[in-house]
């Protein structure tokens, strides 16, 4: 059982790292906005599409 | 002399299967065309239509909802140049370099998916736009786009053709403050709950050793491993609450947070001292699921605050932002801003007035009714004042400028909504009052258990006592509100009933006196053509006339008749009135005081235009060839279930009173004819005088709840204890109420009372829920039973007791009124 004086440590580590990744996520704006990216997983053309065709578009217009 | 009033009740109702191919809504048979695959209920929908299907959005109408379809706002045909000024761009748009800008937009109308949808493909309909993102809970779009390819009207004016109008987004630093409190709060719960679940499971280890036999190194080591992660949690994350009890201290308001900073502290120092002589319990498993369950309960009191209030801002916004000002011979376009007092400006047909001032040429009809709520429109002649907001009629007038922005009308109620909105005390919720109660009681049981083991075993009676303060943590309680309110907020949501806190429905289950707008809220708040005597034959005629008529009367003919192939020509429109030639006939149509003059109006006419006008309606004399040929009548029509509505408000309680900017007259005829027990119906109010009868009646210690419609109720709503807009209210309307429905009729009203009552009983019951955990617990400290195993059950115990109730109780339902 001498482990868990190796495990504790171990993990108390790993769930700090995982509350610094929610804290860098929650100040980052991850979780600002919960209700629209909901409604936009139901389109069948995914937003994603729209954005690079809208990219491609100004690259073309750059471009052109 | 057929009365057809009837006959044309009928003419709209039937035929149901003719909705509008846009927004689903019936079309009203005049504009019904049976040879067209499409059908709209009005210009708004069909022009919405048209840009959707020319820029390949069809898909729209497959996303939508049947159930989400409602009157689609219609474009507003603003021409927006006030966004393209250097000082707007520089205090609202972002420069992201290669010629990119960004900028946040409010828009006006977006209900559902679908909306979303469409207007995050923007870049169809305004092709200079790279990226357009929604944000629902702010009701705002973030527009990147192009500079250089179009203008930022441009951008906003392709967003009005989809029927959303836009708004600058406003004060960012508010809309920032808030983010960042919403972002501390998601990080505190995340924070804590982690450390909840990593020091349950050490606690598990420490209870299954306790039981099963665990040598003294294996527990100091998991205790010490519990004070590292419960010290952060408790002073990092649950700083909060000790922050919110030192305050309760100082200002010596009953607060929850009293209570909870006591136990949590009190459970702290025991345990912590305990870890360091290595004896007795330890609770910091209980301390850190409290803390994660209160924050839990924290964060969904948060969230119940809709939208921030942006009433001030759209209010502003009614006044277009620029003028035609008049130098010389020319007019030029400029920033309201920029028209000062003794300026002359030009307002066009069915233009919005910028200022206030007098009328020095021409003469015409002023829409006043989002201002005052005069169901009419006022006839203005030279020398007579308008007030910017006003909606000009008829035909162009020039206004010599009096006053402008805050010294307008507009502008000083602007100004009353806000104050109002300062001033106003924060309601003391239910919990924050039993809290008072609570501490007292906690305090005084405390200190009895202590005396008490004191005399029996002195070793044990802080431990004793340190348990009990732990136990009757209110964490239920604390838990308890917030979801009770919370999930009475969301049933509400989904019967179409928006409260903008959970305080509102705490004061709306009250008894108290609803205060009702008349124009818009009692009644459908638009002009109908209700019966039609004489000669049938000149409806057609006068239809025709009519055919481009802006005046709220033309509108009523337009809805309300089917649409002649009658060849019109020479529409003139007059003061009070209307002269045309259709098919080789004259026709002339207008008040009895228009036509009066030149012809003879027979007794027949004259009666009944009498009894027309006695009754609140408007009396139209329809003069063919210079004889009198009809007389029809005009009135804003009660809501089909505004009897029953105010009926079954009556039987809950409440007292009635209805506060209108219409005439007098109207008011008493509606009274009247509505049959109801009014404390009051009172007419011929302007929004200030609103404003001050529901300050006198608050001063008196009366409970109001106001419910309107337009701008004219805001400042008023503003100042009731809780302000109900209704369905179809202007947006400054929804933006000052506490309340607004979703769903056209007053019968949400009703159900929003009744619900808040249920809520509240839910919400009480929990309350003595929690409370009687607590008074198990009790017994169990004083008595020495408690143990941290059964600390570490009971709490969580109550807490799932208490939401699952929460989650469960009917409260907003519908067909329950």
């Amino acid at each position: 059982m001498t482990i868990l004086f190796l495990i504790l440590p171990i993990t108390l580590v790993l769930s700090g790292g995982a509350a610094i990744a929610f804290s860098w996520a929650t100040r980052n704006g991850q979780f600002d906005d919960l209700e629209t990216p909901a409604l936009r997983a139901l389109d069948d053309e995914s937003s994603h599409e729209q954005r690079a065709s809208s990219a491609i578009q100004t690259r073309s217009d750059r471009n052109g | 002399m057929a009365n057809v009033a009837y006959d044309l009740d009928l003419g709209a109702e039937s035929a149901p299967n003719a909705a509008c191919s846009h927004c689903g809504l019936p079309v009203p048979s005049a504009r019904r065309d049976p040879d067209r695959a499409t059908q709209f209920c009005c210009d708004g929908c069909s022009a919405v239509y048209s840009v959707l299907n020319s820029s390949g959005l069809e898909a729209y109408y497959q996303k939508q909802n049947a159930a989400e379809r409602r009157a689609a706002p219609a474009p507003s045909r603003l021409g927006f140049e006030e966004l393209d000024q250097p000082s707007f761009a520089e205090q609202h748009c972002r420069n992201l370099g290669r010629g990119l800008s960004s900028v946040d937009l409010y828009l006006e109308g977006i209900h559902c998916s679908a909306c979303v949808w469409l207007v995050e493909r923007l870049s169809r309909v305004a092709p200079a736009v790279v990226e357009a993102r929604f944000d629902m809970t702010r009701s705002v779009l973030h527009v990147t786009w192009e500079l250089s390819r179009a203008p930022l009207s441009a951008v906003a004016r392709a967003l009005d053709s989809l029927g959303y109008r836009p708004h600058p987004a406003g004060a960012s630093t508010m809309a920032a403050e808030q983010r960042r409190g919403d972002r501390a709060i998601l990080l505190r719960v995340g924070l804590s709950g982690a450390a909840a679940g990593n020091v349950m499971l050490m606690a598990w280890a420490l209870y299954s050793g306790a039981f099963g036999g665990m040598t003294a190194e294996y527990v100091s080591m998991f205790r010490w491993g519990s004070l590292l992660i419960t010290t952060p949690t408790v002073f990092g994350a649950g700083s909060v609450f000790f922050r919110g009890g030192l305050a309760a201290l100082r200002t010596r308001t009953p607060h929850m947070d009293l209570p909870v900073s006591i136990g949590i502290l009190a459970g702290y120092i025991g345990s912590v001292a305990n870890t360091l002589t290595a004896t007795g319990d330890v609770y910091f498993d209980s301390l850190c699921t409290l803390t994660f369950l209160l924050l839990v309960g924290r964060y969904l009191q948060r969230t119940h605050h809709r939208r921030s209030t942006r009433a001030s801002e759209l209010l502003n916004a009614l006044a277009p932002a620029t003028a035609r000002l008049v130098e010389g011979e020319v007019t030029r376009l400029v920033p309201a801003s920029d028209v000062s007092p003794g300026c002359l400006v030009e307002i066009g047909i069915d233009e919005r007035i910028p200022v206030d001032g007098r009328v020095v040429t021409g003469s015409s009809a002023i829409d006043a009714s989002l201002l005052t709520g005069e169901s009419q429109p006022q006839e203005v002649t030279v020398g007579d004042r308008v007030h910017s907001g006003t909606v000009n009629c008829v035909a162009p007038i020039r206004v010599r400028v009096e006053s402008v922005g805050a010294d307008s009308r507009l502008g000083r109620l602007v100004h009353a909504v806000e104050s109002t909105q300062r001033e106003r005390a924060p309601v003391v919720r239910l919990a924050d009052r039993v809290a008072g109660y609570f501490v007292l009681v906690i305090l005084a049981t405390a200190a009895l258990t202590f005396l008490f083991w004191l005399r029996i075993d002195a070793r044990h009676a802080l431990d004793h006592t340190v348990a009990l303060l732990v136990v009757t943590c209110p964490c239920a309680l604390g838990m308890a509100t917030p979801l009770a309110v919370s999930s009475a907020l969301r049933r509400a949501a989904q019967v179409g009933i928006l409260f903008k806190g959970g305080e509102f429905i705490e004061e709306l289950a009250r008894p108290g006196r609803f205060v009702f707008d008349k124009t818009g809220t009692l009644t459908e708040g638009r002009l109908d053509l209700v019966a039609w005597d004489g000669d049938l034959e000149a409806r057609a005629l006068l239809r025709s006339a009519e055919e481009h008529s802006s005046h709220p009367i033309g509108r009523a003919i337009q809805r309300a008749l089917p649409k002649s192939d009658l060849v019109c020509r020479t529409v003139r429109e007059l003061p009070g009135g209307l002269s045309a030639e259709v098919s080789e006939r004259q026709l002339w149509a207008g008040s009895i005081a228009c036509v009066a003059a030149d012809v003879q109006v027979p007794r027949w006419a004259s009666v009944l235009v009498a009894e027309h006008a006695a009754n609140g309606r408007t009396p139209v004399v329809v003069v063919v060839d210079g004889r009198v040929a009809a007389i029809a009548a005009f009135a804003d029509v009660i809501r089909a279930d505004a009897r029953s509505s105010l009926e079954r408000l009556r039987a809950l309680g409440f007292e009635l009173e209805v506060l209108s900017g219409d005439h007098p007259q109207v008011v008493q005829n509606l009274s009247n004819q509505l049959g109801l027990p009014f404390v009051r119906a009172c007419g011929g109010a302007s929004p200030e005088m609103k404003l001050e009868r529901i300050r006198s009646l608050r001063a008196s210690g009366q409970r109001i709840f106001m419910v309107g419609d337009g701008v004219n109720d805001a400042a008023a709503m503003s100042a009731a204890n809780v302000g109900i807009a209704v369905h179809g209210g202007a947006e400054v309307c929804l933006a000052a109420a506490d309340v607004f429905t979703t769903r056209p009729g007053l019968t949400t009203v009703v159900l929003a009372a009744l619900g808040a009552r249920r809520s509240v009983r839910a919400i009480r019951f929990g309350v003595a829920l929690s409370l009687a955990y607590n008074l198990v617990g009790i017994a169990l400290a004083i008595s020495g039973h408690l143990s941290p195993l059964v600390a570490a059950i009971l709490m969580p115990l109550s807490s799932i007791t208490v939401v699952t109730l929460a989650l469960r109780s009917k409260t907003f339902e519908e067909g329950c009124t």
